[in-house]
């Protein structure tokens, strides 16, 4: 008798606290305004971080920042799921039905690791090493050690710009490890002295000034650093997009114009990318 | 328990018993609803493979290249199974023989300490595993024999997460014997070795079974580790230090700009895991029948 | 009596041996979070915001949207498992169609990618239902997948309670309710432990599948609607995806520990004071 008066009243005291709790907590908010932005998950910081400012800057409106994706931004762009699509490349022909505003630069380098006495590729010898035709960095004039050829996923934009510039297709290209991030990317470098990869410059960058055995190839003579992106002569470069399915109106319009404004322009730098006036 | 046409004795059921019958069926059948909602979902999506591309090819084309007519899922199909089957012959003894440990031979402290230790690695998210690995065992597999990204770290690294499945249900699979069983061994002289092995290993193979069970279908089904550790390259494994790509991995990495047809594939990628789960329970169970009422 | 060579003594052995590698692995991985993250914890960290897409600042509302997710998600999987395992243990006696398709459904879900449960919480929860990227999305999801953990751990709980005792109890006139209660629910305590125990770490270790159904956004969330995002998305995201983010990734895979100790300890003392366990098994 005693036992089930407890498990009664245990019972009772937490159906009743956790009604109250979620009633307290549950409480549905009005609609408030709102703006989604989904894509790209190299843009989502980027675009979350804008997006607080601009929170902070509008009291009563709030920027929700998804990711899925670049393709995923100009679907739900497209469709109408997301006001804004976040989109790490230039849009293709058969997107150009949708508008698209860039709020950043970012260059794209080769990675080595920073014990291989390699110090330069021409284009030639990437597409070389990419498709297979050359196996064994000592081809190239460094150490006995098999290439580890570092790919990105396919759907990519990275992938999709490398491929672009060497005029390779993904079928052509033999790699020994395909990755899905830019860090994954680089701690696959760290990991192993006889890789080869490409990322981000921002990203290379700042990891290398972390003291990260990593270091960055100069592409056809220009070397690379974000300072060379700033001044246009890195030849290996993406924009970060904002698209939108119509012409911006309202809230969108004000965001978009936010992100592009010189106000912003430190957040895009601590995100290790080149912001777009500066390029001019 | 109570027959209510034909006793004489006939008591009416309380009230709460009626109450209790209907309220335990709504809710299986809420919990039915929904995983129909899921199997069905995913039959219908899967759905156009099966006429558009059919079965046979998902098995028998040579490469896996969606966006050029290419589906062949086997060497996928392959690294998962290899892996996840890897995974829990590599956890599973060591798992039982943890559990083991904790149940018969250290004292009841170190083993709540013990569990608490195991219950923190089961909650330990698949992206740190994927980390750590990537980080540490990556490289180390590389300095031996690259790429470093491999079937071996894939194995390694899902082991160390299905552990704690299967260390815990084993635990409370030998806790759950009846004492008498256990008494009886010691009153016929047998050792406590002996008693585990004869005695108590054997009565919990049902639970042990289980648990194992559950741990596949953990391994089969996880993304991320496999992502970060095994290498993404679409091939039939020649030795563990090859690069694979599980179907799980295939999933998260080509979703996001999949369509049509590719979509549908990848939806039969899920659709064989599943597939592999189905097989293995209906096997344990073949094996371990009677076990469960034991 | 003779020495001869005896497995069973050589067995005796290995049992510590795997609890030791058990320990090390452990060890490894556990001491590897806590010489990068330690240096970045503190009692700031716990209750702040974050900043600079989570390079600084703390990790509150990622916080309070995985407590609240484990909330739904818990909600949901143990009512709904505790009654399917207890129709499957008792139907595994009986063999009626209805349990044999419930076991069956349960093997199958155990066995789908996280990555699907995603994508399916993502069409069903988030478009069909129509909550979108939310909490209640992102926990519904993790209730469909700690379920089919919850039921077989649980089931095996019931199974093991021995045939007398709940006809002793019919014997004695107890209702159906009251068996459930007094006798069943605390033999298979135990399993009901560690069912929870499984799931909460199910849960928590999650992460592909919150990506596409709670999301990303890192504010504070003032409604079940609101996206949230879980503690595991978090440490994704600062550890692959924002340069510079691995030491907040490491004190955020530190506090997740934190967190496990602290709610499984408690779901170990709810199960034991809940289920008063003075079952004496015999």
């Amino acid at each position: 008798m005693f036992y089930a008066n407890n498990v009664t009243r245990y019972g009772r005291t937490l159906g009743v606290s956790g009604v109250l709790f979620l009633v307290l907590v549950g409480w549905v908010q009005a609609g408030d305004k709102k703006l989604v932005l989904t894509g790209s998950s190299t843009v989502a910081p980027l675009a979350a971080e804008i997006g607080k400012r601009f929170e902070k800057l509008n009291p009563g409106v709030q920027i929700d920042v998804q990711s899925g994706g670049s393709s995923r931004g100009v679907n739900d762009a497209r469709v109408g799921l997301a006001d804004i699509g976040l989109v790490s490349r230039d849009l293709k022909r058969e997107e150009h039905d949708l508008k698209s505003y860039s709020i950043a630069y970012d260059g794209i380098c080769i990675i080595l690791h920073r014990s291989n006495p390699v110090q330069a590729l021409t284009k030639e010898q990437i597409v070389g090493i990419y498709t297979g035709r050359l196996t064994n960095w000592k081809e190239l004039g460094g150490m006995d050690r098999k290439i580890t050829v570092v790919n990105k996923a396919e759907g990519r934009s990275t992938l999709e710009l490398f491929l672009h510039y060497f005029g390779l297709s993904n079928s052509q290209i033999k790699a020994h490890v395909i990755v899905g991030d830019n860090e994954q990317d680089i701690k696959t470098v760290v990991g192993n002295p006889g890789a080869i990869a490409y990322v981000s410059i921002g990203t290379a960058e700042y990891d290398q000034g972390q003291n990260l055995p990593i270091k960055l190839l100069p592409m056809d003579g220009v070397a690379a650093s974000s300072a060379n992106v700033k001044n246009r002569s890195f030849p290996l470069m993406r924009v970060l997009n904002l698209v939108t399915k119509a012409q911006p109106v309202g809230m969108t319009k004000q965001f978009i114009e936010f992100a592009r404004s010189e106000t912003v322009y430190d957040l895009v730098k601590e995100q290790y990318f080149v912001p777009i006036a500066a390029t001019k | 328990m109570t027959s209510s046409k034909s006793s004489t004795l006939y008591l009416s059921p309380p009230r709460s018993d009626l109450c209790l019958a209907l309220g335990l069926r709504a809710l299986a059948a809420l919990g039915m609803a929904l995983l129909l909602a899921i199997v069905v979902s995913l039959l219908l999506e899967a759905g156009n493979v099966f006429g558009e591309i059919g079965v046979l090819r998902l098995l028998t084309d040579t490469r896996w290249n969606p966006t050029e007519q290419g589906f062949g899922l086997a060497p996928m199909a392959v690294a998962s199974i290899a892996s996840s089957a890897g995974a829990v012959m590599l956890a599973g003894p060591i798992g039982v023989g943890a559990a083991v440990y904790c149940r018969f031979y250290c004292g009841p402290r170190q083993s709540q300490w013990f569990r608490q230790m195991l219950g923190m690695f089961a909650g330990i998210p698949s992206v740190v595993f994927g980390f750590w690995g990537l980080t540490t065992l990556v490289p180390l597999i590389a300095n031996a024999n690259p790429p470093g990204a491999s079937l071996l770290a894939g194995t390694l690294v899902l082991s160390m997460m299905v552990l704690p499945t299967i260390a815990l249900t084993s635990y409370a699979a030998l806790e759950a014997l009846p004492l008498n069983h256990l008494l009886a061994g010691h009153a016929l002289g047998m050792r406590r070795g002996t008693i585990v092995i004869q005695i108590a290993l054997v009565a919990a193979r049902g639970g042990i079974a289980a648990g194992m069970l559950l741990a596949l279908g953990r391994a089969l089904g996880e993304t991320m580790a496999m992502l970060m550790v095994s290498g993404n390259i679409v091939q039939v494994p020649t030795s563990v230090f090859d690069a694979v790509r599980s179907l799980a991995a295939n999933i998260e990495l080509e979703m996001a700009y999949a369509t049509g047809t590719h979509r549908s594939a990848l939806y039969a990628c899920g659709m064989v895991l599943i597939a592999v789960v189905g097989l293995s329970t209906l096997l344990s169970h073949r094996l371990t029948e009677g076990a469960r009422n034991a | 009596m003779l020495r001869r060579f005896n497995i069973y003594r050589v067995s005796e052995l290995l049992y510590p041996l795997a609890a030791l590698t058990f320990v090390i692995v452990f060890a490894l991985l556990i001491g590897d979070l806590f010489s990068h993250g330690w240096a970045y914890l503190s009692w700031d960290f716990l209750t702040q915001e974050p900043s600079r897409s989570g390079r600084a600042g703390g990790i509150l509302p990622v916080l309070v949207s995985t407590l609240m997710l484990l909330m739904v998600a818990m909600m949901v999987a143990v009512p709904v498992g505790l009654a399917a395992a207890l129709l499957l243990s008792e139907a595994s006696r009986k063999r009626t169609v209805l349990a044999r398709s419930l076991g069956i459904s349960i093997d199958i879900l155990a066995g789908v990618p996280s990555i699907v449960y995603g994508l399916f919480g993502n069409a069903f929860f988030s478009v069909y239902l129509g909550l979108g990227f939310s909490i209640l999305s992102g926990g519904l999801t993790l209730g469909c997948m700690v379920l089919p953990i919850f039921v077989r751990t649980v089931e095996s709980g019931f199974l093991a309670v021995q045939d007398d005792w709940p006809q002793g109890a019919a014997a004695l006139g107890l209702s159906k309710w009251s068996t459930l209660v007094h006798i069943l629910l605390p033999a298979a305590a135990p399993a009901i432990a560690v069912g929870l125990v499984l799931g909460i770490g199910r849960a928590l270790a999650e992460t592909a599948a919150l990506i596409y159904t709670s999301g990303y956004v890192d504010r504070m969330p003032s409604s079940w609607l609101d996206s949230g995002r879980a503690l595991s998305v978090h440490i994704y995201d600062l550890s692959m995806n924002v340069p510079g983010g691995e030491p907040h990734a490491y004190a955020s895979a530190l506090v997740l520990i934190l967190l496990l100790l602290a709610i499984n300890g408690g779901a170990a003392w709810l199960t034991e004071h809940l289920l008063h366990q003075r079952i004496q098994r015999s």
